[in-house]
């Protein structure tokens, strides 16, 4: 147990104990005061995935707590390392000391766990695939951990973080998955206003992420299939999962968390009409997925990557008594009257992406225990669902996908492994077909 | 007239198209590829004053010294940028099509060479509409590139406007709060803002124009000028036909927009960019090119009368 604060937490505790039981103390300070012994200690930070969101997650949460420190950063790639830490140092110009020995910056598939070994905390943002793997590394070896959605892409990764979760819990790990929306203050008071009844109980609802589709990587000359793979990620579903769940989950999660439960089942529709090059590797343009709930909800879920139609990015539910629409933060009566709109004022909302690194740490030095990684293990499995549903042209159950043998992300990987999806002789990836395409159950 | 003169005088009567010499009068910018116009309203120089008197209603400190100021004419768009067309700047979608104009060219670029906004990754329209709704949130770096990419892609010189031109165009010949007199209550003919944009902004050009011809320069979405924004500039804005950036911010924002007041709307009131602007980009580097948290920005281009030499044109397209 190098370097874990579960060690040092002990420690502290039994010398509490042996104060607390002398009666001098205790009578006179505020049982907080015992925790903040803990608060002085460095806490030790890794970077694993140091892509544009793991570089700023660092920064949030550097930016959380004084007494943090980057010891550690891993990824496949060394420029990005480099990179990583070099946008990391600019940002806090010399207010804050960014020191990581070259010794701690370890590249390759298996530098993750070096990185992890060195740390208290660790941020696990790599493309999602790797996540499971990274994920039960860092419990077993006793670390905080703040890590991004979605937690897998495939069902067998989504039982090892749900296996991972429990573990974690037993030893009062923190764990924060980056489903921001939760530690955002609009979302987190229509929930309140919901949960107390105020639009009745859900009926059905509206899922929306469509746009125009994110960042592509062209193929470079000399570049392996693997490292092509790697670097345009987006594309490849056994380390990205398909933007139904990369960027989808964010609202189907919504309707989960607003719901009070999972889908009991998925049934769709989806395909690939306007993204059909090469560079787009195997997955979908658009997906829409009815999710049915054991309350008799249902929730439509739209997610499109098309350019030049509308975008919309939301998420709409209603009631037996009303409707609350979370974009416009309007909650209205069944009738479309105004019930409560909830009053944003642009530039003094609380950034999410910093408020779920300060609830994070300030759990870590209260001695508390978040645990998001069973609903984000079960976020990540409802956007799962909706794509086997898309892609088989099959209704899935909740049993079903979380029972899955479904495996698309190889155990272990390093630069010998031959990525799941290979081009045929024009450069093109097979793309499953509804219908015909079927999963092992 | 000389026989010579008269047949080219013939010849521009009878082309619609634009040659090496340019017109005293608006133009519709024809964008190859697509079906998307702009009008292009010509703005005649002279002299006016720029900002505001202490007496004015709402007036700002960094709206002074008042200064009488000298600006050469230009074209200027009716209206603000809209999604339509910046999004072929976004998409990169259009570009081929720019080597058909290269013969009637006044100025030669290479389109390839031009970098380009990236894909972000929200949706930057916050569901408000994209079909001839104002772009928004890009960052000022951004506009600037996009003009020097419709200049590649047409051949004639596009920019932002200077903080003067901005306020000359603005005014069109006042010097009352709004161009239309001081009196707010009349904005709702003029312009969105916040007591009548119902919390969104709106389709481009709906509201009545300026008497130059200008739509929405007050409210809809703020605009993005070329200039530094520095409140006591004013003293030196003589020798200085602009300021130009020597950082990111904060930069110059002209107009108001659909979040803001009547008095934020004045045609002398000035706004600075700010790092907040990006608060909620998850991403470090921030993005160069999105401003995640300016919902409330967009930007409208212009065109000088007279082309400026190559090496100038770069001064104009270089921004922090």
């Amino acid at each position: 147990m190098k370097n874990s604060i579960l060690q040092k937490k002990r420690r502290t505790f039994i010398k509490q104990t042996t104060l607390a039981t002398t009666g001098i103390l205790s009578a006179t300070l505020p049982v907080r005061s015992f925790a903040n012994v803990l608060d002085n200690k460095k806490l030790k930070l890794a970077l694993v995935g140091c892509g544009g969101r793991g570089s700023g997650a660092a920064v949030n949460a550097l930016t959380a707590d004084d007494q943090v420190e980057l010891v550690a950063m891993a990824d496949v790639f060394k420029d990005r390392i480099d990179s990583s830490l070099r946008a990391i140092t600019e940002h806090f110009d010399g207010k804050k000391k960014i020191k990581v020995k070259d010794k701690n910056k370890f590249d390759g598939f298996n530098g993750y766990k070096k990185a992890i070994d060195e740390a208290d905390v660790v941020i696990l943002t790599t493309p999602p695939g790797f996540r499971p793997y990274h994920f039960e590394y860092a419990i077993n070896q006793n670390k905080h951990v703040f890590m991004e959605k979605p937690v897998a892409t495939d069902p067998v990764g989504v039982r090892k973080v749900l296996d991972m979760a429990k573990i974690a819990k037993e030893k009062r790990l923190n764990v924060v998955v980056g489903l921001q929306r939760h530690y955002e203050k609009k979302y987190t008071t229509l929930y309140n206003k919901v949960a107390e009844g105020a639009i009745g109980k859900i009926t059905s609802g509206q899922v929306y992420w469509n746009d125009g589709g994110v960042w592509v990587k062209q193929r470079q000359a000399g570049q392996s299939e693997l490292e092509y793979q790697m670097r345009n990620w987006y594309y490849f579903n056994w380390i990205c999962g398909d933007h139904i769940l990369e960027q989808h989950i964010h609202n189907i999660d919504v309707a989960n968390w607003f719901i009070g439960s999972y889908p009991k089942s998925a049934q769709g529709m989806g395909g690939r009409q306007t993204r059909t090059g090469k560079e787009y590797g195997e997955i979908f343009d658009h997906h829409y997925v009815e999710f049915n709930y054991n309350n008799g909800a249902v929730i439509s879920s739209q997610c499109r990557h098309q350019k030049g139609c509308d975008s919309k990015v939301d998420e709409v539910l209603q009631g037996t008594a009303g409707k609350v629409e979370m974009g416009s933060g309007l909650m209205s009566d069944i009738n479309g009257g105004e019930l409560y709109r909830y009053p944003y004022k642009l530039g003094e909302e609380a950034n999410p992406y910093q408020v779920e690194h300060d609830e994070l740490f300030k759990s870590i030095r209260s001695n508390g225990v978040i645990g998001d990684a069973e609903n984000g293990a079960k976020s990540t499995l409802s956007a799962i669902m909706g794509r086997m549903a898309t892609y088989s042209g099959k209704t899935v159950t909740w049993e079903e996908a979380l029972n899955s043998n479904h495996q698309l992300m190889p155990a272990e990987v390093d630069w010998s492994t031959t990525p799941p999806s290979l081009p045929d002789e024009n450069g093109l990836y097979e793309i499953p077909t509804p219908g015909v395409t079927k999963f092992s159950t | 007239m000389s026989s010579k003169k008269y047949i080219f005088f013939i010849l521009f009567l009878f082309s619609g198209l634009e040659f090496g010499f340019t017109q005293e009068k608006s133009y519709q910018i024809e964008l190859p590829g697509t079906t998307q116009g702009l009008e292009m309203i010509f703005i005649e120089g002279g002299t006016f004053t720029i900002g505001s008197p202490s007496f004015e209603k709402g007036r700002q400190e960094d709206e002074s010294p008042q200064k009488l100021i000298k600006v050469k004419s230009f074209w200027m768009a009716s209206t603000e940028t809209t999604w339509n067309l910046y999004q072929h700047f976004v998409d990169r979608d259009i570009d081929e099509n720019y080597l058909e104009k290269q013969d009637n060219a006044l100025i030669s670029l290479d389109i390839d060479a031009i970098s380009g906004a990236t894909t972000p990754y929200v949706d930057m329209s916050f569901g408000m509409g994209t079909d001839d709704f104002p772009a928004i949130g890009m960052t000022q770096k951004a506009a600037v590139q996009f003009t020097k990419w419709l200049s590649a892609l047409t051949g004639n010189f596009y920019r932002l406007p200077t903080e003067a031109e901005w306020e000359y165009a603005c005014r069109a010949g006042t010097q009352t709060a709004y161009s239309h007199g001081d009196d707010s209550s009349d904005l709702d003919q003029y312009a969105w803002y916040e007591n009548n944009s119902q919390g969104k902004y709106q389709k481009v050009g709906q509201m009545r124009p300026n008497s130059w011809g200008l739509y929405d320069m007050h409210g809809n979405v703020a605009e993005w000028t070329l200039d530094q924004y520095e409140p006591g500039i004013y003293k030196k804005l003589n020798k200085l036909k602009w300021n130009k950036p020597s950082k990111t911010y904060p930069k110059s924002v002209r107009g108001g927009s659909w979040m803001d007041n009547e008095l934020e709307l004045r045609s002398a009131a000035r706004r600075g960019s700010n790092p907040q602007w990006k608060m909620r980009d998850p991403q470090l580097p921030k993005s160069e090119w999105w401003h995640t948290d300016a919902p409330f920005v967009g930007f409208r281009i212009i065109r000088p009368y007279e082309t400026p030499s190559q090496k100038e044109q770069e001064i104009f397209w270089t921004t922090k």
